[in-house]
Order: structure tokens, then sequence, then C-alpha cells
């Protein structure tokens, strides 16, 4: 911040020389331009380069046009859902919980265990996440076992822990503290000089919501929650763990590079972009909305 | 009567926190629950903390866990430095690169190493070293966004300038410099940044196994379609190792704002 305020007094040599300094400078940099571009940016575009090549070498766009196979459609269709469900109803939920603690009256001791908790649980994925959901809701989970004498067998109904549903309900254990933990300074930036100057104008809560609180929320919540969408989209260690049989575009990948669908690994280079094309588009949105966020948070 | 709404909010997020952990707990005890409940145990526990395979793949992503804070450290902090100092200009593209991790999801990531690095100029694959040698890169890469924006916000602190000029003017070189001066005014930010990758390597699946590595998140998951009640005592422990990093980045970080760092390996 102080950059921003006080003078530049001294700029060293750089204005002085300009051009020479300048151009040498940019050696210092060289280490991780070749780290980077030796294990990101290269193998990056070895996927792109060889999602428009047949196996041969020659150029194609037919693996692009290969997409249109309704496993692959499928496959892209089941994670945009599940990223998209879980986004929306981790986000609604974590934006109520960290509301709850923060400014609904409970004691404050509740607001620092959910926010070390959730801290604790937006890591806690993949592998381990996976399996206690098993352990909760799987064949013999407790859950499961706790219902079989009030005659719900959750291990014979329609639910299973294994299916889309059951890998959505894995997802908001980390997709909804995260929401709480970005969620929270925004609330706590909700300054009590705004709800009280609209209350002294008559205001009702729905119109503080309405007109003041929510559109300086908005932002933020919607980023949030396409940041979630991407959280989901890109996961692959808590799908392959719970059932390597989904129809999701990361299991669809990993079936393809052991070598089990596809037969054409220029193709699933081609889905490999897909994903990145929708990574993109997600990250693209969340910095627009971020820009606008950033009007408020002073 | 809002308040009650507020209190129903909170126990269903707590019920959704706790009652898979205590499922979880219940079942590493032997699952004491049920029609073929046995007494609770905790010899899977013992099982467990005995095997060798156990504490091989823990000691393996852990050391590959220290290797890479080391590497993205070393990789970051002059490179974050140098931007501030010398070259504002190449921001952007140190940004944007820092960035791309949350555009390539890791299994694209590994992906593009493997065939990268399986048959052409170098041929890393091929070994046990090399494959670790792409491990630790992989997961450097997947530091990038945190570990940079953490060093950044630190050096912003700072007034590296003038630490510079006064350590050149009594005659430090940029080695001494780096290590001596700028990197303890960065301690907060650093540790809390190597806390975090050690919590995220140590349970880290993707990657690690799709390079065929003896890392921890692959012995789990191996247990966990092998056997009964060891993964759940494995998976109890490995909540209590996160819970541990994360208590040690309050730790670190008290007093300073929360961070938040979005990780890529669900």
């Amino acid at each position: 911040m102080t950059d921003a305020v006080l003078p530049r007094v001294d700029q060293g040599a750089p204005t002085a020389r300009p051009g020479r300094r300048f151009s040498w400078s940019w050696l210092g940099l060289v280490p991780f331009f070749a780290f980077a571009g030796a294990f990101l940016i290269i193998p990056t575009f070895y996927l792109v380069n060889g999602s428009f090549h047949t196996e041969d070498g020659a150029f194609t766009l037919q693996n692009y046009a290969d997409l249109a196979d309704p496993t692959i459609i499928g496959a892209f269709q089941a994670s945009i859902e599940i990223s998209a469900v879980t986004a929306i109803i981790g986000g609604i939920f974590g934006f109520l919980l960290a509301y709850a603690v923060i400014r609904g009256g409970l004691p404050s001791i509740l607001g620092a265990a959910l926010m070390t908790f959730s801290g604790v649980a937006s890591n806690f994925a993949g592998v381990p996440l996976a399996l206690a959901f098993t352990f909760t809701l799987g064949v013999s989970g407790l859950i499961t076992i706790l219902l079989q004498p009030l005659g719900i067998d959750l291990a014979r109904g329609d639910f299973s822990i294994y299916s889309k549903i059951g890998l959505e309900i894995c997802y908001l254990y980390f997709q909804f503290p995260l929401m709480v933990l970005i969620m929270a300074p925004a609330i706590q930036g909700l300054k009590a000089e705004w709800r009280e100057a609209s209350e002294n104008m008559g205001a009702s809560t729905f119109q503080y919501w309405r007109h003041i609180a929510l559109p300086i929320l908005t932002p933020t919540l919607l980023g949030t929650m396409i940041l979630l969408f991407g959280n989901a989209f890109g996961a692959q260690a808590t799908a392959y763990t719970l059932t390597g049989e989904l129809n999701i575009v990361t299991l669809l990948l990993t079936r393809q590079i052991n070598g089990d669908v596809l037969n054409n690994v220029n193709l699933g280079y081609a889905v490999g972009m897909g994903m990145v094309a929708v990574m993109g588009v997600t990250i693209l949105a969340y910095i627009w909305l971020q820009n606008r966020a950033a009007r408020w948070q002073r | 009567m809002t308040r009650l709404a507020w209190w129903i909010v909170f126990i269903i997020g707590a019920l959704y926190f706790l009652v898979p952990l205590l499922a979880t707990f219940i079942f590493s005890l032997g699952q004491p629950i049920g029609p073929k409940a046995a007494p609770p145990s905790f010899e899977f526990y013992g099982e467990v903390l005995t095997s060798p395979l156990f504490w091989k793949s823990l000691g393996y992503s852990f050391v590959i866990g220290i290797v890479t804070i080391i590497v993205s450290i070393s990789l970051l902090m002059p490179t974050a430095y140098w931007v501030r100092l010398r070259v504002p200009r190449a921001r952007p593209f140190v940004e944007f690169i820092t960035l791309l991790p949350f555009v390539i999801p890791p299994i694209i990531l590994v992906f593009g190493l493997i065939q990268t690095f399986s048959q052409n100029f170098v041929p890393l694959t091929h070994t046990d070293f090399g494959s670790n040698v792409l491990l630790v890169a992989a997961y450097t890469v997947l530091s990038f966004p945190y570990m940079y924006r953490a060093i950044d916000t630190g050096l912003q602190a700072t007034d590296v300038r003038s630490l510079t000029e006064a350590a050149q003017s009594l005659g430090a070189g940029w080695f001494r410099i780096l290590v001596f001066v700028i990197l303890p005014n960065l301690r907060v930010a650093v540790l809390s940044g190597a806390f975090l990758t050690l919590a995220i390597v140590i349970g880290e699946f993707t990657i690690a196994s799709f390079l065929a590595r003896p890392a921890f998140g692959p012995y789990l998951y191996l247990l966990g379609s092998n056997r009964a009640y060891e993964p759940a005592a494995v998976t109890i422990i490995s909540f209590g190792l996160t819970w541990l990093a994360m208590i040690m980045i309050a730790f670190i970080g008290r007093g300073g704002r929360a961070r938040v760092a979005v990780n890529r390996v669900h």
C-alpha cells in the first residue's frame, strides 16, 4: 500500500540506462520460465499439438469432430451437471452457514470452530474423503446400518453412494467449506452503517437485502460459485476412489490414459483440451466477477 | 425466530461435517454397530501403525513434500523478488503462468507430462529417479498459485528496495541477500505455504498414481480396495494429519489475515 502513496525516490540504475539494463534483468527470470516451460507449458502444448494430429502425425480436425461421440458428450454433460449442482448447493449453503455464525447471533466460539473446520474440510479430499463416505453411506456404512431397523435399506433402494448423487454428496464436503472461507470476509465487510442508514430511511429487512446487501455480495457469491464449479470439474481422485465406473470426464480421461476405451490417444488429447476449454471459460468468468467484487472491498 | 433458523443451519452444517468422521471412526474400531457387531477395538490402528508399507508410503510422500517445498520456494522467491525489484514489466507474464494450474487440472498436467517425458528427448518416466523428478515438478507447478501469491504479498509488505541496498552496501551478494535478508522477512508467508504444500502432497492421488509412485494416496487407495477396517483407521490418521497442517498454518499466521487457498487435489 505504501508503494502507491509514497513517491518513488530511488528507481535505481534502470532509469539511467533503461534499454540495456532492462534486457539483462530479464535473465534473472530464466530459471522460472525454464521450469514452467519444461513442466507446464511444453506438456500442455504437447497435448494441444497432439489433438490436431492423427497418430501418424498428419494434421487433422477429426479428433475434435470425434468429441461428438455419445459417451464423450455424456461425460462432459455429467461432469458439468455435477459441478454445477455442487457449486450451487454448496455455494448457497456455505453462504448461509457463514452468515449464521457471523451475523446470526450464534456464540462466537462456533464461528471460530467453523472456520477451523472449514480449513481442514476444504483440504480433506480425494481418497480419504471418498472412503469416509463409503463408511457412512456405503453397503455397511454407519447410516445404512442405523436405517435398516427402520425399514429403510440404502443398500437396496434407489439411493447409492456409488452414483452421481453419491458423488455430489462427497463433493459438497469440500465445496461448502470453501464457500464459508471465501464468503466470511465478504460478510464481515458488510458495514453496520449501511444497515443503520437503510433502517433510518425506513427500509425493511427485505429491502435491505434486496437493494443493498445482495447487490454488494452478488459478485463474490457468483465468483466463488464459479470457483467451486472448477473445483469439482477437475476432480478425479474422489470419484475414482468412490467408483471408477461413472461416466464423467476425469474418469473418461483416466480410462483413456490407462488405455482401455477410446484406443486413440489423440482423441484423448482432444478430450483434455475440452476440459481445459471449460476451465478456461470458468476462470475468465471468475476474473471478471472478481474485478466487480473488488469495488466494494476496501 | 430468525435466530432459531440460523441455529438450524449451523446444526445441519455441523452434522454434515461430523457424521462422516464419526462413521469412519466407528468403522475403524471394527464396525461395533449393526447386525454383525464385534466389540470395538483399536487393533486396526495397531495393525496399520506396525505396517512397514504405511510408514514407507507416508515417509515417501513426506520427503517428496519437503523437496517440493524447497524447489518451489527457491524457484518462486527469487522470481517474485526480481520481478518486484528489477523487471516489473514481467509481472503479467509471471502471474499468468502461476495462475495456469487453475486452468489445467492435475489429470491434464500429468497426462501431458507422461506424454512429453516418456518418448522424447528426456525419457524421465523410465526410471524411478526420473519419475520422482516429474512428481516433484508436478507438485511444484500445483503450488505455483498459492505460493507465488503468498510470497508476493509478503514482499509487498517489506521494503525490498531499501533492504537490498543496505545489504549491498555492506557487501552482500545476491545469494546472501535472498537467504539471509529477504527470506526471514517472508517467514509467515513461506511457512504457511509450506504447510499447505505438505498437506496437499501427502493426500495427493491423481498424479502420484499415474506416475506409479509409492506415495501415501495410492497406498490408501489400494488398502481401501483390499481391506475392510484398516482403511478407516488410515482415513482417520490422514484427517488428523490435514488437521495438524491447518493448525500449524493458523498458528503461524495468527494475527494476520487468513489466507484461502484453493488446491486442486480433489
